[in-house]
């Protein structure tokens, strides 16, 4: 096991040493709880699908992947634990990627708890399982991108708070980039294309047709593209910010 | 071997550490000295490649720590000031870790945890939280981190800071008992420390060096080198005798009872037979009679005294 490994299953085990994994686990799931059955009409619709469930993701991960990401360096600098990790024999890209998949294998398994739900929809009735196995998938890359803007607010700050402040802040706008209601705001002189591109950020964009069953390799690539690049800008941000 | 040439380092226009160079051997236990303030942390953040140097190298036995960076972290052991650890882990749980990322596997990771928790005496807390533990334990956890892969080079950052006495005198022993064939870099501001545990003391101020040599030769530098310290049951008149002894510089009264005095040796040359000749022909009343080998606390003053003037004018 190299480094990476090591420093994954020391991060991981932290948060089950502490309550923040189960608090997480269980609040995640009551909300989507209540978003899938209360809000999303998950009866009503008669439908055998789990588009009410997979729709109030990207709103529900805005609060609750902050939450985790926020401490991910800003807590490491606060207790000069990142003096004592960095001058040990490590890569800075292996802490960054061992820490930052901690963190998503952490939403990974909240999101695998939520299989009661896709056991209930194929009992109801006869859903295309295939639908559902992408979904799930793009809902969790979805939380990697997320994370992955949290690792770098959290790399540019001591105080964790204000990391989730400025996460939640800049995934918002990630979140609403593709969506209809700001994509319609832009005034007519605007060129098509810069429009086009800004949808193209959007995380919307790329989820929605994931989850709606559109399976194209290009939205995963989004996704994987977009968590790399935050994860360069957080590495970029630590050798800057480490010595105050 | 630790070669610094060089080093300087700036935090945008504060200049922390300044053209710093010297090198240290095995065997050595140096001592680093200096105000609060004069560098110190900073210097050993960039030897241990926490932080890049502004300007100049450091290299660890030929590797640099800026180009052959996991080389070099390989042979150093390193305390950062405060001993830092992660609070929601077992001692034991913590030291595993360390063992793991310091490349030991399988059976080895046990062995070397083991023998680190004997080598600090961290039995009674070993499935403890360290975010619960004192103080001092703490401290020797981060010891006990430091040394976990025996390494060739030792930087400790104020490795007694907030150790009751008999916890000091522990790490001093250990720091020596490690000491023969390493080398170990101790700072700290606790002078008689460095006269314990060091071979050898740099002292800086302002990111500069302003004394470099062994403790004694330090403390050679001091007035007090040579100085004859005498305590007298009854007053008597020191001065008038004293006046015609060659090599005397002056006297001062060490205790507001009057009864203590320094006498000052000129150019610190042994004054030691002329006075206590003198002491005998006239019958001093004498309970305490000794030769000062030096205070290092008074070159310490002096010598960062005299860069802050030359600094600030």
């Amino acid at each position: 096991m190299g480094n990476l490994g090591i420093i994954f299953k020391r991060e991981l085990y932290s948060y089950f040493a502490t309550p923040l994994a189960y608090v997480f686990i269980v609040i995640f799931l009551i909300t989507n709880g209540i978003f899938t059955f209360d809000l999303g009409g998950f009866f009503l619709r008669g439908q055998a699908d789990l588009l009410p469930f997979f729709g109030f993701h990207p709103w529900l991960y805005l609060f609750m992947v902050p939450a985790i990401a926020m401490t991910l360096w800003a807590d490491e600098r606060k207790t000069g634990t990142i003096e004592l990790l960095l001058t040990l024999p490590v890569r800075l890209v292996d802490a960054v990627l061992g820490k930052f998949l901690a963190a998503w294998v952490l939403t990974g398994i909240a999101l695998a708890l939520t299989f009661p739900i896709w056991v209930t929809v194929n009992y109801l009735g006869d859903p295309d399982n295939g639908v559902i196995v992408a979904a799930y998938l793009g809902s969790w890359f979805m939380a990697g991108g997320f994370l992955a803007i949290g690792s770098c607010m959290s790399a540019c700050t001591k105080n964790s708070v204000i990391a989730f402040i400025l996460t939640v802040a800049i995934c918002f706008l990630f979140v609403i980039m593709g969506s209809p209601i700001l994509l319609n705001a832009f005034p007519s002189w605007v060129p098509q294309w810069l429009v086009d591109a800004f949808s193209a950020m959007g995380f919307l964009t790329h989820f929605d047709s994931i989850a709606k069953g559109v399976l194209d390799i290009r939205d995963f690539l989004f996704f994987s593209v977009f968590i790399g690049a935050w994860l360069l800008a957080s590495a970029i941000v630590i050798e800057m910010k480490k010595a105050n | 071997m630790i070669e610094i040439s060089h080093l300087t380092k700036k935090f945008d226009q504060f200049v922390a550490v300044d053209d710093l160079s010297f090198s240290v051997r095995e065997g050595e236990v140096l001592g680093f000295l200096g105000p609060n303030g004069a560098g110190k942390s900073t210097t050993m953040k960039v030897i241990t490649g926490f932080l890049a140097p502004s300007a100049g190298k450091v290299t660890i036995d030929g590797h640099d720590i800026s180009s052959a960076a996991l080389q070099a972290k390989r042979l150093i052991g390193y305390l950062p000031e405060g001993a830092p650890s992660y609070g929601d882990m077992t001692t034991l749980e913590f030291l595993r870790f360390i063992a793991q990322i310091r490349g030991f596997r399988g059976a080895e990771i046990e062995q070397r945890v083991d023998h680190v928790i004997n080598e600090v005496a961290l039995e009674s807390v070993r499935d403890q939280s360290i975010e619960t533990l004192s103080k001092g334990f703490k401290r020797r956890v981060g010891l006990a981190q430091a040394i976990m892969h025996d390494p060739k080079v030792l930087i400790l950052d104020e490795p007694t800071d907030g150790l009751d006495p008999n916890q000091k005198h522990h790490v001093r022993a250990l720091i020596k008992s490690l000491a023969t064939d390493k080398i170990v870099i101790v700072s700290t501001h606790i002078l008689e420390e460095v006269t314990a545990v060091c071979s050898r003391a740099v002292i800086i101020a302002n990111g500069k060096i302003v004394a470099d040599g062994t403790p004694a030769e330090l403390e050679s530098q001091s007035r007090f080198h040579q100085a004859i310290r005498v305590t007298l049951t009854d007053s008597h008149d020191l001065l008038a005798d004293l006046k015609a002894v060659p090599g005397v510089a002056s006297v001062e009264v060490a205790e507001s009872n009057g009864l203590a005095y320094t006498i000052f040796a000129e150019g610190g040359a042994s004054i030691f037979s002329q006075v206590s000749e003198v002491a005998q022909q006239k019958h001093w009343p004498i309970s305490e009679f000794h030769v000062e080998r030096g205070q290092l606390e008074d070159v310490f003053r002096s010598v960062t005294q005299q860069s802050e003037g030359r600094a600030n004018g």
